[in-house]
């Protein structure tokens, strides 16, 4: 399919890109190029429309105020809601995820609105987690062992119709045996930074949504190595 | 020192032991060590040994060990200046510091950022110097919205005197509460985290060195010094040209924010100007090697704003560049500021990827489409280049294994 064209959309580079988020564009960027997939990325600041024709949107994490003031925005304006209704990917981390859910804690531990596209809650646990992550993805995804690091204080439950993505095997996740989630084409994750670096399959599975078939086969490279280091150096012998 | 209290004493002699004893056990510097013990035998040390004397303290993301030294070379005029010049940037390296030079009636602080309202309560420093805030290992750091609204609160009402760079929206924020601030226009290179109001969220419009928020009146005060290029403005409106022995634009920036802060000790930049050439290194960071007929110099950069004043004073292109990335716990132990750090600059160069890190490093590498070779340590990344120059970027514990490697004397 050279001819395909995908639309990333970033959303609040300004508010949400604590640390190395845009690694996560990189990446779906390169993987798609890789297949001669052409991609095109558009930064969308907080004072900016979210446009509603997006392929994949990525939110990335953020301190409380910034993840507060993201939320009210993204509520105002509408577009991400839009899009979702129509099928787009979205994948979201960290303060990302939480606030695409119902309710998330704020920087007194206040319950602060989502924006309610995940049935998800996320609140203040009583110790931050700060660690290398591993998890066994739900076997429905068809995808292996996603490796990160997270760097959080969230504990978030999930409602009816949403799924976690995986079963933690090292580190705290959702804080409950499970990391992230996901329902629809929107997956969420505490997997800080850019998760999609070390987890390949995961990079893509969101191309294969977008794309809406099958991926051809790519060699994963220096990344593929780092994912099998990273799970070594983690991992009891 | 023979005015503080029996108990002050013995904790000053008895934290000088230890440091020493650390010292012969070939544990750094001795500095931490000793002012853990005397704080322990006394938690007012601090406070006592600050008294009755002038003093500085200094604080940023980035810079500070570097303006630290700057600032006490241009003060050596006016008599002794305490300074911790190891970098021990917390209370404990405080103590050691004050503890080691009784005598001194001036003291240059290095200052944590999350330390500064702690520090600057305890010891009532007369100028508080704040640099740049931008995204460091958030593992250990902590958040810098957060951070500045810390610094916020302890400025106001205290009785001290500040000095900020308000080139930088989140330091001014974080200054603009003090009851004195002199306004220093020192450049600000990394601007990912300054494009949201720190006061009300909202856009920052920004032109040149210039911001203002589009929705509430924070805007960037009028400066007093300027820094343009290699020159400086003075407040009285004459035109200097720095005279540095440091590389590069953030050492010029840390230079003007140096004269803006001895001026407030009546030391003219005239005056302070040769003081601070004398610094040509800092704890080994801009100096150069020899071994085996090559030039190798060591650049420290410990997160993204940093690798940024890093590429800035780098041999021009194709000059051979090795980088060196660990993540213990000094470092961080999570290396996704990889990818905010944007080396496609290296293109064209011939690279070299080594530390404990290296496969993170390459995948990053490769994902910017720099050519680059994978070595196993840096001493095979400094035989492969041909005799001549090597610029060698490296992060904390990465820069600190390869100083000891070619010498401690460095
Ligand atoms: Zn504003």
């Amino acid at each position: 399919m050279p001819s395909d064209r995908i639309k990333i959309v970033w959303i609040y580079p300004d508010l949400l890109s604590t640390y190395g988020d845009q690694g996560n564009c990189i990446v779906l960027e390169r993987r798609a190029a890789l297949r001669g997939i052409s991609t095109r990325t558009l930064h969308v600041r907080s004072d900016e429309a979210v446009p509603v024709d997006g392929d994949i949107y990525l939110l990335g994490g953020g301190e409380d105020r910034p993840q507060i003031l993201a939320a009210q925005r993204l509520r105002a304006d509408g577009g991400l809601a839009r899009a979702v209704e129509f099928g787009s990917a979205v994948f979201a981390v960290c303060a990302g995820y939480q606030l695409l859910g119902t309710e998330f804690g704020g920087e007194e531990g206040q319950p602060v609105q989502g924006l309610g596209l995940l049935n998800i809650r996320s609140g203040r646990g009583e110790k931050r987690a700060v660690g290398e992550i591993v998890g066994d993805v739900d076997p429905a995804l068809g995808i292996p062992r996603i490796t990160g690091f997270e760097n959080h204080q969230g504990i978030t439950h999930l409602g009816p119709g949403v799924r976690p993505l995986a079963k933690t095997v090292i580190g705290l996740g959702n804080g409950n045996g499970f990391e992230g989630c996901y329902q629809g084409h929107i997956v969420g994750t505490y997997m800080h930074g850019p998760a999609l670096v070390r987890n390949p399959a995961l990079a893509d599975l969101l191309l294969s949504w977008a794309v809406k078939g099958p991926l051809q086969p790519i060699n994963d490279s220096w990344a593929g190595k780092l994912r099998e280091e990273r799970l070594r150096a983690v991992l009891p012998a | 020192m023979s005015d503080l209290p029996m108990r002050a004493q013995l904790a000053v002699a008895l934290g000088r032991t230890a440091s020493k004893m650390s010292r012969l056990a070939g544990r750094g510097d001795g500095s931490v060590i000793g002012g853990k013990i005397g704080l322990k035998l006394d938690p007012d040390l601090l406070t006592r040994l600050a008294a009755n004397r002038k003093l500085v303290l200094v604080s940023a993301t980035n810079g500070k060990t570097t303006t630290t030294r700057l600032i006490a070379s241009a003060m050596s005029g006016l008599g002794e200046v305490a300074t911790n010049a190891f970098g021990a940037n917390m209370p404990t390296g405080h103590v050691s510091a004050l503890a080691a030079a009784p005598a001194a009636k001036y003291g240059v602080l290095e200052c944590d950022e999350k330390y500064v309202p702690m520090v600057l309560r305890e010891t009532g420093a007369n100028v508080v110097l704040l640099m740049n805030l931008s995204r460091d290992q958030m593992d250990r750091a902590g958040e810098i919205w957060q951070l500045a609204g810390k610094w916020r609160k302890a400025l106001d009402g205290a009785d001290t005197h500040v000095v900020a760079n308000c080139d930088d929206p989140l330091v001014t924020w974080g200054a603009q509460t003090a009851k004195s601030v002199t306004w220093v226009s020192a450049g600000q290179h990394w601007r990912e985290d300054s494009w949201c109001c720190p006061e009300c969220g909202g856009p920052l419009d920004r032109e040149g060195t210039n911001w203002a928020c589009r929705q509430c009146s924070f805007a960037r005060p009028r400066p007093e010094w300027i820094l343009h290029g290699n020159r400086v403005t003075t407040p009285d409106g004459r035109v200097l040209d720095l005279q540095l022995n440091l590389p590069g634009r953030a050492n010029r920036s840390n230079g003007v924010m140096a004269l803006a802060v001895v001026a407030q000790f009546g030391v003219p930049p005239e005056v302070a100007m040769p003081l601070l050439g004398k610094v040509a290194s800092v704890a080994g960071r801009y100096t150069t090697v020899q071994y085996q007929g090559r030039d190798i110099r060591l650049l420290l950069a410990k997160n993204p704003a940093g690798w940024l004043e890093a590429f800035d004073v780098l041999d021009p292109a194709p000059g051979p560049v090795a980088l060196s990335i660990n993540a213990q716990g000094p470092d961080g132990r999570d290396t996704s500021w990889l990818w905010d750090v944007d080396y496609r600059i290296l293109k064209g160069r011939p690279v070299w990827a080594t530390g404990e890190r290296r496969i993170d490093l390459a995948a990053r590498l490769e994902a910017a489409e720099v050519d680059f070779r994978v070595v196993d340590d840096i001493e095979q990344a400094v035989l492969s280049v041909p005799p001549g120059k090597l610029d060698v970027i490296a992060n904390y514990t990465a820069f600190q294994d390869i100083r000891t490697r070619y010498g401690r004397a460095l």
